[in-house]
């Protein structure tokens, strides 16, 4: 996918929709392609999976379908929160898989045509930025944008520092 | 037989009833009598044969089948004979009485579909012949000439030829035509090659727009040996696939006919319509949906007496019925519509579907009452009763997918037949055992099984169990054993089909491999990979062709049967040892019986076939070994104890055993006693996978949806018991190596 992701001004970006989708994570804001996003549903009491990675935030019935709910602060080594009424899961669809993302809130649909691809920022090696395809940059605004796929089948926690 | 329009109308209504439960009876019989040939002396099972053949000749008296109830009775008389001790059960007796089972089917399905009976008087003077000499081998020759009845229907061979004009649309471009002609050898029908299901495998890749029945083979009627097959079809198939892929569909059978297949040029002009043919070829041209039952019909009736499923019948008889042997496409559709629309479901599933009913109205009403108070108390009640509808509704949503699961044994039963007669063919001896019929799978899988399985426990017969003086020669003794097996585990259904025959041979398999150029003389290859390549296409080792199996193109037939319905297929094989084909199946839509347990905050569920008993101990029951390992004293056993919220890192959990609950759960392998907060209660529940969406996780089988729609993972019994005792082995060898310290 990345090899795909060639930013440079006012080229088509293949791989990703034309739109995406972003959320908040604590002070942060993110992005996913929305193409990729099922359906957004509020928060209901998961079903802890024994043994799992903190991030793995447990399993939820999605009309009969026993899907996993990933944690995206606790995936990012962000502080943890107590989730409510108001926190929000984004159901994404991986080829044949769906997962959810709990995310403190989702903010805004952004079109690409209106904001500026941006290659990821080179933190070395003390964090690791896979997850991450680029930046979007519009106005003021910058907007990480996931690779979600990377996101949802890693099975490993950022820990935090 | 009588026709249908001078019987009671209200009695009429209950004909497919008589049908399903015919066809029960009769599966029990051949079971039985499978089982009896074994032990002889079995009266138990000699009630229930005659039970079977007692219910179905008064229910086919009641229904006015006259012939059924001819031939049930004379049946009935000699099983009360053996019933009584007058007669013994030799396996002359056996084959005549499994071939009454026989032509009962055909009667069964004659009745059906309202047309003429088979004939069947033979069987009438054989079992007269038995009864006057008892025990006698007298009555196998009478059945080598079997005569046929007087009242022979007399257009059953006079079939009427012609051409009918194809009414199709054009072909689009990227379809070719595919000529196939295929003569099956004389005996075939005896070895279970089944045209019709071949016909219907064609024409699921494409569409048969011609097929023609070749009679020029059939006999004059006097001469007619019903138990062999005469016809031979050549049809057209228009389709996307390739020539190869046409003769894929008769892998099974290529080497017992005559088959040519090719593909025929664009330009060849189909049938010219309306012109005649010569006399006895049959020309069917029928609309895609319906081409199985059509083609059936150029299948005149009285050469067949293979045993098949009563359901097959209807089709067969269409062929005696309809003189002009063109069937509208109405009809068949009718037909088929006929034989695909039931399903028997247990009675206490559709209670409890007719008890939710009932709730989810009484929650309407609730609802209804509490809308028009518009206090609080009102508003709380609606909740309630919101709550209590919500509930109702999801658990009718998983009860009304339930009443698709049907137990495997529906397939397994046709077994103990092919086997017995497989091995007599043979020259085996061949015990085959069922284990596990009563686990539930979805219905379509459970059909689609059939063949595969089929597939490998021809195999097991033919391959695998040696005869009977080689198995001496091995020291095994005399009988091999089939085990037939149906089990959950590890999140998924197993059917496992077993022997204890002779096993892969690696060295065969390797010569072959290294002749096919699959592999080079020198590579080395494990044992297990070795086994993988019978899963190849056309990859046999057999050397010489049976007819019961052994073309090579078996194994890889049945593994994309099972990749189909997202299975898989291993083989485990030891040489001199047996030979284990596990087909494994997903359990998306299993329904499981299950006991629900809470283990601090959450909740688990464990499969009731596991559990011995459940207790609370009291104190002293419970010990600790080394200061390490827990044992429950059950009855002066020691059963390993494990803590579940250990297991699974459970904190807010109940630590003291004696205010716990402890469930003996037996896997097979080993018993342990799991230690949980408390019971809540016993609940039949759907199998979701984790797999899907997640993966697999260690200890859990899958999951569920609860009544409250919130998500309850399964315990696997065999995980968590093995991860116990590796973790007692972890445990003893750290002890050992701090006493080696020590030391």
């Amino acid at each position: 996918m990345e090899q795909m992701l060639v930013p440079h001004e006012g080229s088509p970006i293949a791989s990703v929709g034309e739109q995406c989708l972003s959320f908040t994570l604590d002070q942060e804001e993110y992005a996913v392609d929305i193409l990729k996003v099922q359906e957004i549903k509020g928060y209901s009491a998961l079903t802890p999976i024994p043994n799992a990675p903190p991030h793995i935030k447990g399993v939820m019935n999605l009309r009969g379908a026993v899907v996993p709910v990933i944690g995206l602060r606790e995936k990012f080594g962000l502080p943890s929160v107590t989730y409510d009424k108001f926190t929000v899961v984004v159901i994404v669809r991986l080829g044949a898989r769906v997962t959810g993302l709990v995310v403190d809130a989702v903010s805004d649909v952004l079109d690409l045509h209106e904001c500026e691809l941006r290659q990821k920022p080179d933190l070395g090696s003390r964090v690791d930025t896979s997850f991450i395809t680029g930046m979007l940059q519009s106005k003021e605004r910058l907007v990480i944008l996931l690779d979600v796929d990377r996101v949802a089948n890693d099975t490993t926690s950022i820990a935090v520092a | 037989m009588k026709p249908v329009t001078t019987m009671d109308l209200d009695i009429s209504k209950f004909r497919g009833a008589f049908f399903e439960e015919a066809e029960e009876h009769l599966a029990t019989m051949e079971t039985t009598l499978v089982e009896l040939s074994v032990r002889p002396d079995d009266a138990e099972q000699l009630a229930r044969i005659f039970r079977a053949a007692h219910s179905l000749k008064g229910a086919g008296g009641t229904f006015g089948f006259t012939d059924i109830a001819r031939l049930t009775h004379g049946l009935e008389e000699m099983l009360d004979e053996l019933r009584e001790g007058r007669m013994q059960l030799t396996p002359a007796l056996t084959d005549l009485l499994l071939r009454c089972a026989d032509m009962l089917r055909l009667l069964l399905a004659a009745a059906m579909e309202d047309t003429a009976a088979p004939p069947y008087d033979h069987l009438i003077a054989e079992i007269a012949a038995a009864r006057v000499v008892p025990g006698a081998e007298a009555s196998a020759e009478i059945a080598a000439a079997p005569a046929p009845a007087a009242d022979q229907p007399e257009d059953a061979t006079a079939i009427d030829a012609g051409w009918a004009a194809p009414d199709l649309p054009a072909p689009p471009s990227n379809h070719r035509e595919v000529q196939v002609t295929f003569v099956p050898e004389a005996d075939s029908l005896g070895h279970g090659m089944d045209p019709l299901l071949l016909l219907r495998d064609l024409s699921e890749i494409g569409e048969i727009v011609e097929n023609r029945a070749d009679l020029s083979r059939l006999p004059p009627l006097a001469e007619l040996d019903p138990e062999l097959c005469h016809t031979g079809w050549t049809l057209r198939l228009r389709t996307e696939r390739s020539v190869d892929e046409v003769r894929d569909v008769f892998a099974f059978v290529e080497d017992s006919s005559r088959l040519e297949i090719g593909e025929v040029p664009a330009t060849a002009e189909v049938a010219p319509a309306a012109s005649p043919a010569p006399a006895p070829i049959v020309s069917i041209i029928p609309a895609p949906i319906t081409t199985p039952v059509v083609v059936e019909a150029a299948y005149p009736a009285p050469q067949v007496t293979e045993a098949k499923p009563a359901a097959d019948g209807e089709a067969r008889s269409l062929a005696a019925s309809s003189p002009a042997m063109l069937v509208k496409n109405t009809d068949a559709a009718r037909a088929q519509a006929a034989k695909t629309s039931t399903l028997r479901v247990a009675t206490d599933k559709i209670d409890r579907l007719v008890d939710l009913v009932g709730e989810v109205i009484i929650a309407y009403a609730m609802v209804a009452q509490a809308l028009g108070d518009p206090s609080t108390s009102g508003v709380e009640r609606l909740r309630e009763a919101m709550a209590t509808m919500d509930r109702n509704t999801r658990e009718l949503q998983e009860r009304v997918m339930s009443v698709r699961m049907v137990p495997v044994g529906t397939v397994f039963s046709r077994f103990p037949r092919l086997v017995h007669d497989l091995a007599v063919t043979l020259g085996k001896k061949i015990s085959l055992e069922l284990v596990g019929e009563d686990i539930e799978l979805d219905k379509g899988m459970v059909e689609q099984l059939a063949d595969p399985i089929t597939h490998l426990v021809r195999n097991a017969v033919d391959h695998g169990i040696e005869m009977p003086a080689d198995r001496i020669a091995a020291g095994k003794s005399e009988t091999g054993i089939i085990r037939l097996a149906a089990l959950h585990t590890g999140g998924s259904v197993v059917i496992e089909v077993s022997d204890d025959g002779r096993g892969l041979q690696t060295s065969r398999i390797r010569a072959k491999a290294v002749a096919n150029g699959l592999m080079r003389d020198d590579d080395s290859m494990s044992e297990e990979e070795m086994h993988q390549l019978i899963f190849l296409p056309g990859f046999s080792t057999a050397s010489s062709v049976t007819n019961v199996s052994g073309r090579g193109v078996g194994m890889d037939v049945v593994k994309r049967n099972v990749e189909t319905m997202n299975g898989t297929v291993a083989v485990a094989s030891r040489v001199g040892a047996g030979t284990a084909m596990r087909i494994r199946l997903p359990l998306t839509m299993a329904v499981m019986d299950g006991l629900a347990l809470r283990v601090g905050a959450q909740l688990f569920l464990l499969p009731l076939i596991v559990i011995r008993e459940s207790f609370r101990p009291k104190a002293a029951q419970v010990k600790t070994i080394l200061g390490r390992g827990e044992v429950v004293l059950v009855r002066d056993q020691s059963i390993p104890l494990v803590r579940l919220h250990d297991v699974f890192g459970i904190e807010d959990a109940e630590r003291d055993p004696a205010h716990a609950l402890v469930c003996i759960v037996d896997t097979g392998s080993a018993r342990v006693a799991l230690m949980v907060d408390e019971p809540l209660g016993q609940s039949q529940v759907v199998v979701k996978s984790l797999e899907n969406n997640y993966r697999k996780i260690d200890g859990i089988m899958g999951a569920t949806i609860m009544g409250d729609g919130k998500v309850a993972l399964i315990l696997d019994a065999t995980a968590i018991s093995r991860q116990a005792a590796r973790a007692a082995g972890l445990t003893r060898e750290a002890r050992h190596g701090t006493d080696a310290c020590a030391a």
